[in-house]
């Protein structure tokens, strides 16, 4: 049997719409999976049932050979004997507790060297030297972070869930934090479970993605794939980023990036290395198109382009235009008349290079 | 002043608050954390002693522990003396009637336990018990100490369950409440004052240590 994480749960809160969920997904030594939707859409409450702090009326939770939950055959195994590594929204360290003893919380089962080797390594791992004795509110938002990931990691589970990870932390420390993050879990060789609802964090640390919403799980697949070829419209508007496509960071001058595209140059904003692989994402509604051969504007990027696809939605079009690459753009029933747009006509997109975001792809 | 019904009176309240310590943290928990749709039915015996007269109390415990019951019957017949007048008997009296007074504050201070922090320490392997005592009772404290220190104060004042069930013994259950009210029936008001000047200076003295540790602006004091 391939090595596979199988969730198939049903869960129901009153007054509030049912989780179904279903997903089955390979898990190899890192496979990070994502799980993607707005506040309210049960991904939470599927890391926690995977956590066992949450019980279905009904389904199944298998990871790898191990059933943790089979309501059929009334398999029921506790939070404790799961293995997990858990990290909650708000980290919920031990208040009582120093780093050292948080870190050491889960290892009662080692003797007390062995134990303080543990404890030495993953302090010395999340760098957390120094602070070995201070008390969790004296830390900050990003220390907080890590000693509550270096205490999950801490009694070496089999698998890391992680709620929101990043949420809880400034904007700056986020950014830093992404990149910081991505390459531990890819050390620890440890495979996870991240819940969010920012798009860059699932580019950035996904390997694999569910994107949830109204308690169903709608698409499975690689993260890129998923923003750029949504299975229905329910995916598409969940997550809000219709054009991701892969670039290389060329050149960075007064203060804009310079990213290639097959050959498209785009200027964007981003202060990854030069050569460094990233995803280049353009919502829909932040590109503009205007009429082949017209004057200059302040927007940063002018793609020349043919049109491949129209598909209205709603009040909105949806125009899809081959650049180098393939990009979509949000515009009014109006504007397509207006610029006389059909399948094969020329058309030169704008973007402002604030629009293009840039985010870090690594292997 | 009567230095034998002082010391049965703090031998009665100690060993209360101490049982209770044990006894109660069990109650506490349950009450806390169980997810029983009739929970409120034990929740509401519990808090019985609270509103019952103690002459009504110490009726029934009385009837409960008399040699007409089965209790009362095995216990005699497995110590040698019937349970009721005797030191044990106004004990387990003491332990009823002192119940909530332990058992709301232990809850009180369970239920301010962030669930999320037993979840994680779950999540790490540490079972139920050990969450219990490794997590629970540190972030706890104030309300356990509160908890046995008012059943302490509240046995130490109890007349109506000690006049009922454990009469008025010498050395064994006659207490310092007790000992006042024969002083003023012996128009002894002397005798009377000092004991009860002790027992008030006692019983203030206990709610100060009480109100002193639940202040929060001290919540961070003490520590650094």
């Amino acid at each position: 049997m391939a090595a596979e994480m199988t969730i198939d749960i049903t869960k129901t809160f009153s007054g509030r719409a049912p989780i179904h969920a279903h997903l089955r997904y390979e898990v190899e030594a890192s496979t990070v999976l994502i799980l993607f939707g707005p506040s309210g859409s049960g991904k939470t409450t599927i890391l926690r049932s995977v956590a066992g702090l949450e019980w279905p009326e009904e389904g199944i939770i298998q990871f790898l050979s191990r059933i943790w939950l089979d309501t059929k055959s009334g398999i029921r195994i506790s939070p404790q004997d799961r293995q997990i590594g858990y990290m909650p929204q708000d980290y919920a360290l031990f208040p009582t507790y120093s780093v050292a003893g948080n870190i050491a919380y889960g290892l009662g089962a080692l003797a007390s060297h062995d134990r303080n080797k543990r404890v030495a390594e993953v302090v010395e791992l999340f760098q957390l030297q120094g602070l070995e004795a201070a008390k969790p509110r004296e830390l900050s938002g990003g220390q907080q972070q890590r000693v509550a990931l270096a205490r999950a990691v801490a009694p070496r589970p089999q698998l890391l869930l992680l709620d929101e990870p990043l949420s809880a932390l400034d904007a700056p420390t986020r950014l830093q934090l992404r990149g910081e993050l991505r390459s531990l879990l890819k050390k620890l060789a440890l495979p996870s479970i991240i819940v969010t609802h920012d798009w860059s964090e699932a580019l950035t640390l996904g390997d694999v993605m569910a994107v949830m919403g109204k308690g169903l799980v709608h698409q499975v697949g690689k993260p890129h794939e998923v923003f750029s070829r949504p299975a229905n419209a329910e995916v598409a508007r969940i997550v809000g980023v219709e054009t991701v496509v892969q670039g290389q960071v060329i050149e960075h001058a007064n203060g804009l990036t310079t990213v290639a595209v097959n050959g498209t140059r785009l200027k964007g904003l981003s202060s990854d290395a030069i050569g460094a692989a990233v995803y280049v994402c353009i919502r829909a509604e932040d590109v503009v198109l205007e009429q082949a051969g017209s004057g200059m504007t302040s927007a940063r990027n002018h793609l020349l382009g043919r049109v491949t696809d129209i598909a209205p939605q709603g009040v909105m079009v949806q125009v899809t235009i081959d650049c180098g690459f393939p990009l979509t753009a949000t515009i009014t029933r109006g504007a397509v008349e207006d610029l006389r747009l059909v399948p094969g006509a020329s058309v030169i997109a704008a973007i402002k290079a604030g629009a293009v975001h840039l985010v870090p792809r690594s292997s | 002043m009567n230095w034998t019904a002082i010391w049965v009176t703090f031998k009665l309240a100690s060993l209360t608050a101490g049982v209770l310590l044990i006894v109660g943290l069990p109650i506490a928990y349950w009450l806390t954390f169980s997810k029983w749709r009739w929970k409120f039915i034990v929740e509401s015996v519990v808090a019985l002693p609270l509103v019952l007269p103690p002459t009504v109390l110490g009726f029934y415990i009385l009837v409960a522990i008399g040699p007409h019951s089965p209790v009362g019957r095995f216990y005699s017949d497995l110590v040698g003396h019937p349970l009721p007048f005797t030191f044990e008997g106004l004990l387990l009296a003491s332990i009823l009637y002192s119940l909530p007074f332990a058992v709301q504050p232990f809850a009180a201070a369970f239920e301010q336990v962030d669930r999320r922090l037993i979840e994680a320490s779950w999540t790490l392997g540490v079972s139920k018990i050990s969450t219990f005592f490794k997590l629970i009772v540190p972030l706890s404290m104030t309300g356990l100490v509160t908890g046995a220190v008012l059943s302490f104060a509240h046995t130490l004042g109890e007349f109506g369950v000690v006049l009922m069930v454990g009469g008025n013994i010498e050395g064994e259950t006659r207490t310092v409440s007790i000992d006042i009210y024969d002083e003023v029936q012996a128009l002894n008001y002397a005798g009377a004052a000092k004991t009860a000047l002790l027992l008030l200076a006692v019983s203030y003295g206990v709610l100060l240590l009480v109100y002193a540790m639940n202040r929060k602006v001290w919540a961070v004091w003490p520590q650094k």
